[in-house]
């Protein structure tokens, strides 16, 4: 069914129960952002006493929050950058070859990311001390990008199906080995695609939270020290202000890639 | 020339005095169950303007694409100027594509497009640009090295195809039915435009088509194929003069396909043959018949008219039916039209039949 | 041919262009090495772990093939961790479907072109900021002197809400701390699951069957009850095997509003953190497993697949 205009008005209360979900989905949101600024210590009682931008000053001089800050940051780059190999290279040979257990690939690609993530955590703590792999920012990246691979393969994928092979045969065609082919042909059209399958790779790694908890050790992410401070109710301000970084770090990226994708989604939304 | 009949797959015999450019020896490509080429054995000579003509599925894309690299063949060799090139991809191989949807590179411009060649070669970029210059003259499209594909029109962007394989001076090059997304008008003028680039660069063109036409006034020799095999193979007036099977009879222009109690009614013998449309000539009925003439009586079933000619469908007295092609030299529609269901005599030449294998 | 020397990977690429098999194979080897070997592997040798046990002396994994997790899942503590997990997942779910229903009708059959596009970017943004972040609001939200507290005293509803917090189970010392609370919570963070499937079901109803019905005589209420709803049950399907999954391994939630009373991903955490019990861990990891395998199942016939 293509796009066609609303045959009759819909009714009060509809219209009234949309916004309500809608106000119910982004108004918490809203919540956090305030009370970064509450002068109370406990940062809950509403309407707040008073408002003060100390906090920042605060939570500026936490070395915790700093470190956890640049080990998020740090494994969510690595992370990105190991899904955007490997699924890249998955892309192609999904994309190029009809050999035996295509559909298996895909399977498995999306496996981690569908099943719950306490199954992957616990499976990679275990693989992890059983192989005697100290935790490190290593084993943070491998359970990160075990599951982010998806996203990247995905992107990277629908990119694939969407430009003409042709291009790669005449580029072959013309004398280049299949490396400057790459180079020259794919990379350019597939360039922002992996520039959003990367930018959803790293905004997926720098916001979990479950599988982060069993591949970690004593490291702390930023949602770790998040989840640390959930139960303890001093200095909620500060944790507002990590939060709000941790809001930043997942919402930018992933809109860029949206902005990226915009044009295929509408395009084949309006298709429909 | 030999005339008569010539065995499918066999070329008639003929000086062979230059070199062959591509040569297939019992070449077959199956997927699966499918034989897309079926022992196919083939000589192209250097500097001839061969076409691989045939219906959709008849094999002749996947022939193209064995001699570029794009695919393997099942059995038999492929030999490119006299060198086996199994084991070589294509881009170490001295031919280049133009292909049916002319796989321009969006994100370069026409000018980069062209020189791609040259660039991966290491061509400095002052010689590249001189010689891009060369080929967008020769391809009539001066001054739009700046210009991106997108800006195109169809006929333009072909244009850019070709010279953009042409520019690396290969020994063969293979076209893909380029013109077949160009309208009429368009599509006859690039034909003429082709012909005359071969002529002047004078390099060996491999081109496929399924339209018939197109092939018999480009080519200097073609092959009909059908189903993975192949037909005939032959200039154009060998192949539309002397058909050697049924289908190539059918598919090259127009043709009556006389067999059974109808070939006996009117040569006397039940052997097939085909006989051309245009000659046959409409007579009154009773009109006499000289010696060396075949001659049936009919009633005229249907008319069309074409313009320049006019078709008629003559239902015969003996049975089965012949069309007739003719030159409105004096007559106009309104006469030609009036000739339904007038009974009629036809008369043509014997030489004019023209036996084939029965298979066809 | 060409006659300029062949670089090194013009040259590997050569050699591979005669062995189709081999460049294939390096080209998986990576993505598959990874996902195969090691994430497959862990699967694997978390499953066989869970027929293994934990000797409670030498604190030693025995490598023994045996049945004894499993049926410590069945002993009374387990037990309940499982229904509360199980029944929590299933409340959500329908109070997912129902709460999700108006919105995903009102976008689906009402909105404008351009509207659709603007509502469906509206219930995306909350899943493109962080989850986490988002159950710590709650906790602030629901917390005593917090803003829901100050809304319902507003409008003179905090005697209701201090009755359901009194109540047994469901109850709790404050909202934030309860298991009303986590089902708020649970509710807001899968709500945006519920919504695009059903959204895409409702979208893909001709609007010729409505006509066809209303044509046939069905007043609209008949008319939802009877052509739309089945209609929009794949999606709704579909929508709870997210929101079913999700709740029955998440540990973030009942963390942050919860009590002793532990859920299944706690669970699993608790065993192999501090009790070093990875054996029981993994038989419970199972749970949610074999749970949403039978869940699928039953989905696809109803063809929920086709919705997602």
């Amino acid at each position: 069914m293509a796009a066609r205009a609303p045959t009759a008005r819909a009714s009060f209360g509809l219209k009234a129960a949309t916004v309500a979900v809608l106000l119910f989905l982004h108004l918490p949101l809203t919540v956090i952002i305030l009370f970064a600024f509450t002068t109370e210590d406990a940062a809950f009682r509403f309407p707040p006493p008073g408002l003060t931008v100390n906090w920042f000053g605060v939570a500026w001089q936490r070395a915790d929050i700093w470190a956890a800050l640049s080990l998020s940051l740090r494994v969510a780059a690595l992370t990105a950058l190991a899904a955007l190999v490997l699924g890249t290279l998955a892309a192609a040979a999904v994309h190029r070859s009809r050999f035996f257990g295509r559909e298996t690939v895909s399977f498995l690609v999306i496996l981690p990311i569908a099943l719950p993530g306490i199954i992957t955590g616990i499976a990679l703590r275990s693989a992890i001390s059983l192989l005697g792999i100290p935790f490190s920012v290593w084993t943070i990246v491998i359970g990160h990008a075990t599951f982010c691979v998806v996203v990247v393969y995905n992107n990277v994928l629908a990119r694939f199906r969407r430009t003409a092979y042709s291009q790669v045969e005449a580029s072959m065609d013309l004398g280049a080995s299949p490396f400057q082919t790459f180079r020259y042909i794919v990379l350019p059209s597939i360039a922002t695609a992996l520039l959003a399958g990367g930018m959803l790779a790293f905004a997926l790694s720098f916001d979990e939270i479950i599988v982060t908890t069993f591949t970690a050790g004593q490291q702390e992410t930023l949602p770790i020290w998040i989840f640390n401070q959930l139960t303890k109710p001093r200095q909620r301000p500060v944790t507002n202000i990590a939060a709000l970084f941790v809001i930043a770090g997942t919402f930018i990226p992933i809109l860029l890639a949206h902005r990226m994708t915009q044009g295929t989604v509408e395009a084949g939304r309006a298709g429909r | 020339m030999a005339s008569g009949v010539t065995r499918p797959g066999a070329e008639p015999a003929r000086e062979r005095a230059s070199t062959s450019a591509v040569r297939f020896s019992h070449v077959s490509r199956a997927f699966g169950d499918v034989q897309a080429v079926d022992d196919v054995s083939l000589d192209i000579d250097d500097g001839e303007f061969f076409s691989l003509l045939g219906p959709s599925g008849s094999g002749k894309t996947t022939c193209l694409r064995l001699i570029a690299g794009f695919d393997h063949p099942t059995s038999g060799t492929i030999e490119l100027h006299g060198v086996e090139v199994s084991g070589v991809p294509p881009y170490e191989r001295d031919v280049n594509t133009v292909f049916q949807d002319y796989a321009l590179f969006p994100h370069m411009t026409v000018g980069e497009n062209i020189a791609y060649g040259l660039m991966i070669k290491r061509v400095p970029g002052a010689e590249r640009e001189v010689r891009g210059r060369e080929m967008l003259e020769l391809v009539r499209l001066p001054g739009m090295a700046d210009r991106r594909p997108a800006q195109l029109s169809g006929g333009q962007r072909q244009r850019v195809a070709l010279a953009r394989a042409l520019i690396n001076r290969p020994r063969v090059l293979l076209l893909d039915e380029p013109l077949g997304a160009l309208d009429l008008k368009l599509r006859q003028q690039m034909q003429v435009e082709l012909k005359a680039i071969q002529r002047a660069v004078g390099i060996t063109f491999i081109y496929v088509t399924h339209d018939q036409e197109e092939a018999l006034t480009m080519s200097d020799r073609l092959a009909v194929m059908n189903s993975g095999r192949i037909e005939q193979v032959g200039t154009p007036a060998d192949v539309y003069e002397h058909p050697a099977t049924g289908f190539v009879a059918g598919f090259v222009g127009v043709s009556n396909l006389v067999s059974g109690e109808t070939a006996r009614a009117l040569t006397g013998l039940p052997a097939t043959f085909t006989i051309r449309p245009e000659k046959i000539l409409i007579r009154e009925p009773g009109a006499s018949v000289t010696d060396g003439m075949c001659w049936a009586d009919g009633r005229v079933r249907d008319v069309v008219y074409l313009g320049a000619h006019t078709r008629y469908w003559v239902e015969l007295d003996a049975g089965g039916e012949l069309v007739i092609t003719q030159q409105n030299v004096e007559s106009t529609s309104m006469d030609v039209l009036a000739a339904r269901d007038r009974r009629v005599r036809l008369v043509w030449h014997r030489l004019h039949n023209r036996p084939v294998e029965t298979t066809g | 041919m060409s006659t300029a020397a062949a670089s090194p990977t013009r040259r590997l690429s050569i050699y591979l262009y005669r062995r189709p098999a081999l460049a294939l194979t390096l080209l998986l080897a990576p993505p598959l090495l990874w996902l195969g070997v090691v994430y497959l592997g862990s699967l694997f040798a978390l499953l066989l772990q869970s027929f293994f046990t934990l000797d409670s002396f030498t604190g030693q994994v025995v490598r023994k093939l045996t049945l004894a997790n499993y049926r410590d899942l069945f002993v009374a503590a387990n037990i309940d961790i499982i229904v509360r997990t199980a029944s929590m997942a299933a409340a959500v779910t329908v109070a997912a479907a129902v709460v999700a229903f108006p919105i995903s009708y009102y976008m689906a059959r009402y909105a404008t072109p351009r509207g659709r596009a603007l509502l469906y970017l509206g219930v995306l943004l909350p899943l493109w900021s962080s989850y986490l972040v988002r159950v710590y609001s709650w906790k602030l939200i629901l917390a005593r002197e917090g803003v829901l507290n100050w809304t319902l005293v507003q409008m003179r509803l905090d005697g209701v809400l201090n009755w359901l917090l009194s109540l047994p189970v469901i109850g709790g010392p404050s909202l934030s701390v309860s298991r009303l609370g986590m089902f708020v919570v649970f509710l807001y963070v899968w709500l945006p699951y519920m919504i695009l499937p059903i959204e895409a079901a409702l979208e893909r109803v001709p609007e010729s069957l409505l006509e066809a019905s209303a044509d046939l005589g069905a007043r609209p209420r008949e008319t939802f009850r009877r052509v739309v709803l089945p209609l929009a049950f794949p999606g709704v399907v579909a929508g709870s095997l997210f929101t079913f999954s999700l709740t029955l391994g998440d540990f973030v939630v009942p963390y942050a509003l919860g009590n002793s009373a532990l859920f299944i991903g706690q669970a699993v955490l608790a065993f192999q953190g501090t009790a070093a019990n990875v054996p029981l861990a993994a038989a419970f990891t199972v749970v949610p497993m074999v749970i949403m395998a039978f869940y699928l199942t039953i989905a696809r016939r109803t063809g929920a697949f086709e919705a997602l």
